[in-house]
């Protein structure tokens, strides 16, 4: 089965940043970005902070309104800038749900866990009465690992796993197939994240949902995910299928991104060879011409700094966007 | 003199809240000779973090050390007021915290608070502890430091203010210098970077390094011994190479088999360890790790297991090490008695 269930084309969101009519100033979030997902498959994306990675899975969807770019969900247009095509976002937001990174931050703490999940089954009227109502908040629960005494306490009643178990079993309460995962584990702890991962697959699997796994943390995004996008500045550097792209990377960023992960094996570790990147990621507000990468890279020339590298399917599935990828390899 | 220049020997301290007493470390013993690097890892709520900073005398109040012995580098902590610990402070010893954003100051210059440091130790005039904060900032890799010495910190990302703590950190040429999660807030390359600074500075000014992280991979290419921290105890210590490739304790276990790895083809399931962390206001009254441990006995829940040895320096407080000790000892009584 390879339906696809998410088509993104040149996806691009700009942030106004400050400026008046010329001197109007942009950040350039996510440039160009394209990818698609099949159902009931898990795209990882990875890239350092401010490469875009969660502006993309927000934008699509729109909680922020992309500044270009066309988003087909299934068989339809969720937006197209193009051709200014927008829908109403309400019954698709039974589809597509998100789980935020700060489980602190994104409950409220004023509201029972029982009313955090319920509240999205008032919004989209998924219950008749309160008892079919109580009942899918149950049934919620039960489904991450809480059980029904956990619904009448309050967020700060809850460790920081388990309330990450809350902000799952309310981005399921409307029972949707699609689930944007905006870093879910990066604010756990070590023992608490192999647990977590643990309930997506599960979930995934019982449920049918397809993911767009976003984190930093590339050994996790690996064991989760089908195929991994690696981002660099609000581009797409490098997709690629996770076992291929965690041995045979062909760019470089994602050389040096695989390099710089600290190997939990004291013998491995010291015979591995590290390639330390030079200096700190530019400002997405004034990015290098060219090829995004090139102030950092090793390989970077003038091609680079002139021309933008192209998209290409380096190899079956393996896709690429680097001019020098024969010298680096 | 000891032979260490760090030696903790059974600290207990205790942070006294409204809501009763957390008992933040119990019986917590550690030595670190000079040029050496610790890794100390564990969960949030370990006592991890509290174990160096009591070292620094940064335990105020409500914390309060119950027992115990702190030597450091000719001095007995525990005993010295805090004038006396102002001078160790930042000279003989000092910190790089966690967050960069949160511990620099904001409204004085980089060069200014680079300076603080070497003004207060040293007997340096103002013209000339600016050249040392000059130097420092090329040591830790950062061009251009006559421009950065005026720059404030939100000019600089977090990398460059991270190398601006470390900075402040060797004004002194401290014996020890504790890193708190150096690179938890840091994105990978840019950790690489740090860490690699780190060892080449260690090799270069010859300073012991206290590590703590909760990533078992920077401790696995940085540090030569490494204590394993569980709500309040070391539940095992030992050797870089002991850890990884004999642990004793379960939960030691737990963590290495919960790593997702990356060099695997076939999907396999991660092996998390179960449950939730300790309440540390009401802890277990046996092992704390026994209501998550898979291997759990009844003597377990009762008693805190005594320490066993394994060789001069691992040693690890699991009763199940001390089963193998019996079953050993009833094995040698009974080929004596043969």
């Amino acid at each position: 089965m390879s339906e696809k269930l998410v088509q993104i084309e040149h996806l691009r969101q700009y942030f106004s940043a400050g400026g008046f009519g010329k001197n109007k100033k942009y950040i350039q979030a996510v440039d160009d970005v394209s990818f698609t997902i099949d159902r009931g498959e898990t795209l990882g994306l990875v890239g350092e902070s401010g490469c875009g990675k969660t502006t993309t899975g927000r934008t699509l969807l729109r909680l922020y309104e992309p500044t270009g770019g066309r988003f087909v969900y299934g068989d339809e247009v969720i937006f197209d800038v193009e051709k200014k095509q927008y829908v109403d976002m309400l019954p698709y937001r039974k589809k597509m749900q998100i789980v935020f990174q700060d489980p602190y931050a994104s409950l409220d703490p004023r509201m029972t866990i029982g009313d955090i999940v319920g509240e999205a089954i008032d919004v989209h009227k998924m219950a008749a009465n309160k008892k079919e109502r109580y009942d899918i908040i149950i049934e919620m629960l039960r489904r991450v690992g809480l059980n029904s005494e956990h619904a009448n306490r309050y967020p700060h009643e809850f460790s920081g796993g388990q309330r990450q178990r809350v902000g799952i079993a309310r981005a399921l309460a409307v029972r949707p197939e699609f689930i944007v995962c905006d870093e879910p584990i990066s604010a756990l702890d070590v023992s608490i994240q192999a647990q977590v991962i643990n309930m997506f697959e599960d979930l995934q699997e019982e449920m049918g949902l397809t993911y767009l796994f976003i984190a930093h943390d590339l050994s996790a995004v690996k064991h989760i995910s089908n195929r991994i996008g690696v981002m660099y500045l609000g581009r797409m550097v490098e997709l690629a299928d996770s076992y291929e792209l965690i041995t045979r990377p062909l760019h470089p960023y994602t050389k040096s991104l695989i390099s710089a992960i600290p190997i939990a094996d004291p013998k491995a570790a010291k015979a591995s060879e590290r390639i330390v990147l030079e200096g700190d990621v530019p400002s997405p507000l004034n990015p290098p011409s060219g090829c995004r990468f090139r102030t950092r890279c090793p390989y970077a020339d003038e091609q680079c700094a002139r021309e933008c590298p192209e998209w290409k399917e380096l190899e079956k599935g393996h896709f690429a966007a680097c001019h020098h990828i024969d010298k680096c390899n | 003199m000891s032979e260490y220049l760090v030696d903790i020997k059974n600290e207990r301290l205790s942070f006294f809240t409204p809501a009763g007493e957390v008992k933040a470390l119990n019986d917590v013993s550690i030595s670190l000779k000079e040029g050496e690097v610790l890794g100390i890892v564990g969960e949030s709520g370990s006592g991890k973090s509290v174990t160096a900073y009591s070292l620094m005398g940064l335990t105020a109040h409500p914390g309060k050390l119950i027992s115990g012995s702190l030597y450091f580098n000719g001095h007995q902590i525990e005993q010295m007021s805090d004038k006396e610990m102002r001078k160790i402070r930042g000279n003989e010893v000092s910190i790089i915290f966690q967050d960069p954003m949160t511990s620099l100051n904001p409204v004085y210059t980089i060069g200014n608070q680079i300076m603080e440091a070497v003004l207060l130790h040293t007997d340096k005039n103002k013209a000339q502890a600016k050249e040392r904060a000059k130097e420092l900032l090329e040591l830790v890799g950062i061009n251009e430091p006559e421009k950065r010495l005026k720059q404030y910190p939100h000019e600089l990302s977090g990398g460059m203010r991270q190398r601006v703590m470390i900075a402040i950190a060797l004004a002194c040429e401290p014996k020890l210098l504790i890193a708190d999660e150096p690179t938890t807030a840091l994105d990978v390359t840019i950790q690489a970077q740090i860490l690699e600074l780190m060892m080449e500075l260690k090799d270069k000014l010859g300073m012991a390094i206290i590590m703590i992280t909760h990533d078992l991979g920077v401790v696995a290419s940085m540090c030569e011994r490494i204590a394993v921290m569980y709500a309040g105890k070391i539940v095992e210590y030992g050797m870089t190479e002991d850890i990884f490739y004999e642990p004793k304790h379960q939960y030691t276990k737990g963590l290495i088999r919960s790593i997702p790895r990356l060099d695997t083809k076939e999907h396999e399931r991660l092996v998390p360890i179960e449950g939730t962390p300790v309440d540390m206001l009401n802890p277990p009254k046996g092992c704390p790790f026994a209501p998550r441990c898979d291997a759990c006995m009844k003597i377990c829940l009762r008693e805190m297991p005594p320490v066993t040895n394994f060789g001069e320096v691992h040693y690890t407080q699991c009763w199940l090490n001390q089963k193998e000790e019996f079953e050993n000892a009833s094995c040698e009584k009974g080929a004596a008695n043969e």
